[in-house]
């Protein structure tokens, strides 16, 4: 067992409950002792030595240590390793493919969507995982409120004051999976809106999605 | 943070077999809120029991009509979900107001409706607080309670309760399912939060052991129309200072019926019935949902730093009735 990692525990506590466990990690298997108190992000950063996940406020708040869990995006922070064990994880190390980058880590470079690079690993474990969701239908909270193909009322969001509110009565949306939701600005910076950048580079990172979303 | 046993029960019997009645034994679901609370020391249960796969995690058609929401389901999944988004619309809206889309793939709906408070004093365990120590004091009262109420507070607490979706339910009159070491009840929403009154360390009517296993949605109101509007510091991610759920039925420029809850402005999800009562029968104008929205207010004791809330308050609903009516 390698590595400490960073939870704090209080010394006068009684002792730690630990728990063997197999965590499969970027199509790897990894056989660990886990505390039960650890964090997906300490166990990463601390055991695995897959630092690329970052600890920005430990409270859900950032958005730094997003990874994806059977392929959805979570905050690390916020997630027990115990409650893993049985899950896929991918974290940004595990995001491209044979040594090549992803096509959202190739579109930051080119769009300049970092400066001191601290969130970019947890911007672009959310970015696909978005890409996912929009491909999936998931709506956001400005998305239309009648996606395209859906009755006059039906679904959609209240972020626009001036669109015409539903009615619950109408069940029009059409049987079938949902229509895929194309990313716009708008719609990447609500969805990206977990993930803060101190440096500012959101018009960098907007651009890169949109440009991979296309 | 104190060592605890981890148990992963796959059906609902083993989770309540696993917790009986024991207070230092809790219940986990996406733990986006139990596990920052433990991190904070502001509760440090023994054991946790991961209800996430023992906890229903379907969204089915009652027979009814209505539709049956596990509590198990992740609130991006059920603000995806097509029976929502077509019969709920205004539940969708709510759910994803609230937090980031990394959070709403982790948190249950059961996990949703008991999330605690977001006071600063009751996360800061080096504060007094009479939610998290009882009878240690308030200090929000004299201190910084800008969002929390202005309705139901006592000289004890003044928190408010900071989920959405519990406002949509609220409003929309959900039935919420539980199970639990003294049988299996049905608690009609906003019955499952209480007031602070004396004892402000109890947000719900649960009772120790008590398990959310399902949240009922009485089928859509043919007519009534739905919104759900958050008032926030900034437009993504964040909390909201004032929220308003409605459903409005109007008929012939007269209000048929509606149902209006109002959120973050109480210890509970608010149930806006003097406002319903007043708008019942009465002519769908801007006028009338200002009077609706003064009479449900004339009770707003607010504090020192909260009183704009009641203004925003009733802006907000006004604003939401007024585009509800407008669009008939
Ligand atoms: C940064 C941040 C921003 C947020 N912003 C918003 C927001 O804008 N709007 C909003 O509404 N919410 C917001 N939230 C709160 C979030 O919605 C809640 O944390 C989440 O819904 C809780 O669900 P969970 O499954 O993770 O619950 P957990 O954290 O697992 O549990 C919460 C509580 O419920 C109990 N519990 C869980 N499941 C059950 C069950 N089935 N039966 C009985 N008891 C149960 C647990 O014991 C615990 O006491 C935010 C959270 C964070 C961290
Ligand atoms: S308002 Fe309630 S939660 Fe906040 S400090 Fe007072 S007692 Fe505690
Ligand atoms: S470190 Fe997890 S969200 Fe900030
Ligand atoms: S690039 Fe520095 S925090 Fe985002």
């Amino acid at each position: 067992m390698k590595g400490d990692a960073n939870t704090t525990y209080d010394d006068a506590a009684p002792a730690p409950i630990t728990v063997d466990l197999q965590l499969s990690v970027n199509d790897q298997l990894y056989p660990v002792t886990v505390d039960t108190r650890e964090t997906l992000l300490d166990t990463l950063r601390g055991r695995l030595d897959l630092t690329g996940a970052k600890k920005g406020c430990d409270h859900g708040q950032c958005g730094a240590c997003t990874v994806l869990v059977d392929g959805r995006r979570v905050v690390s922070c916020l997630t027990l390793t115990v409650s893993v064990d049985d899950r896929t994880i991918t974290t940004v190390e595990g995001l491209g493919s044979g040594g090549a980058l992803h096509p959202l880590q190739k579109a930051f470079i080119d769009h300049d969507a970092l400066q001191c690079g601290f969130c970019t690993p947890g911007q672009l474990c959310s970015a696909a995982g978005v890409l996912a969701e929009a491909a999936a239908g998931w709506p956001s909270l400005v998305t239309p409120r009648s996606p395209p193909g859906a009755g006059p009322e039906a679904a959609g969001c209240s972020h626009d004051p001036a669109a015409p509110p539903h009615d619950p009565a109408a069940r029009a949306l059409p049987d079938g999976p949902p229509e895929p939701v194309r990313l716009g600005e708008e719609e990447i910076r609500e969805r990206m809106s977990g993930n803060l950048c101190r440096c500012g580079a959101y018009p960098g990172i907007v651009a890169a999605i949109a440009e991979v979303a296309r | 943070m104190r060592p605890f046993a981890y148990h992963r029960p796959s059906t609902v019997a083993e989770a309540l077999e696993a917790t009986g009645t024991s207070t230092d034994v809790m219940y986990l679901g996406g733990g986006t809120n139990l596990i920052d609370l433990m991190r904070l020391g502001v509760v440090s249960p023994g054991t946790l029991v991961d209800v996430t796969r023992a906890a229903p995690a379907t969204v089915e058609e009652t027979p009814g009509g209505g539709l049956r929401v596990g509590a198990g389901v992740r609130n991006g999944d059920l603000a995806a979900h097509p029976l929502v988004r077509r019969g709920y619309p205004m539940l969708a809206e709510a759910v994803l107001a609230g937090a980031s889309g990394q959070l709403r793939n982790m948190a249950t709906v059961g996990g949703n409706l008991l999330q605690r408070t977001r006071c600063a004093y009751f996360q800061d365990v080096s504060k007094p607080c009479n939610k998290r120590s009882p009878g240690t004091g308030c200090p929000a009262r004299a201190g910084d309670h800008r969002n929390l109420a202005i309705l139901g507070h006592s000289d004890s607490c003044v928190a408010t309760h900071p989920s959405d979706m519990a406002v949509a339910l609220a409003a929309l009159g959900a039935q919420v399912h539980v199970e639990g070491p003294g049988g299996a009840h049905v608690v009609p929403m906003p019955g499952l939060h209480r007031l602070p009154g004396d004892e402000p360390d109890r947000d719900t009517v649960l009772a120790p052991g008590e398990l959310i296993t399902a949240v009922e949605l009485p089928p859509p109101r043919p007519g009534g129309r739905s919104r759900f509007r958050k008032a926030r510091d900034r437009a993504s991610f964040s909390f909201a200072v004032v929220s308003v759920a409605a459903v409005l039925e109007v008929d012939g420029g007269v209000v048929r019926d509606c149902r209006i809850a109002l959120g973050a402005v109480a210890h509970v999800p608010w149930r806006a019935e003097a406002a319903e009562t007043a708008l019942r029968g009465a002519p769908a104008t801007e006028e009338e949902f200002g009077r609706a929205a003064d009479a449900e207010l004339a009770a707003a004791r607010p504090l020192p730093l909260n009183r704009f809330k009641v203004a925003l308050a009733r802006n907000l609903l006004v604003r939401v009735l007024a585009d509800l009516a407008e669009a008939r």
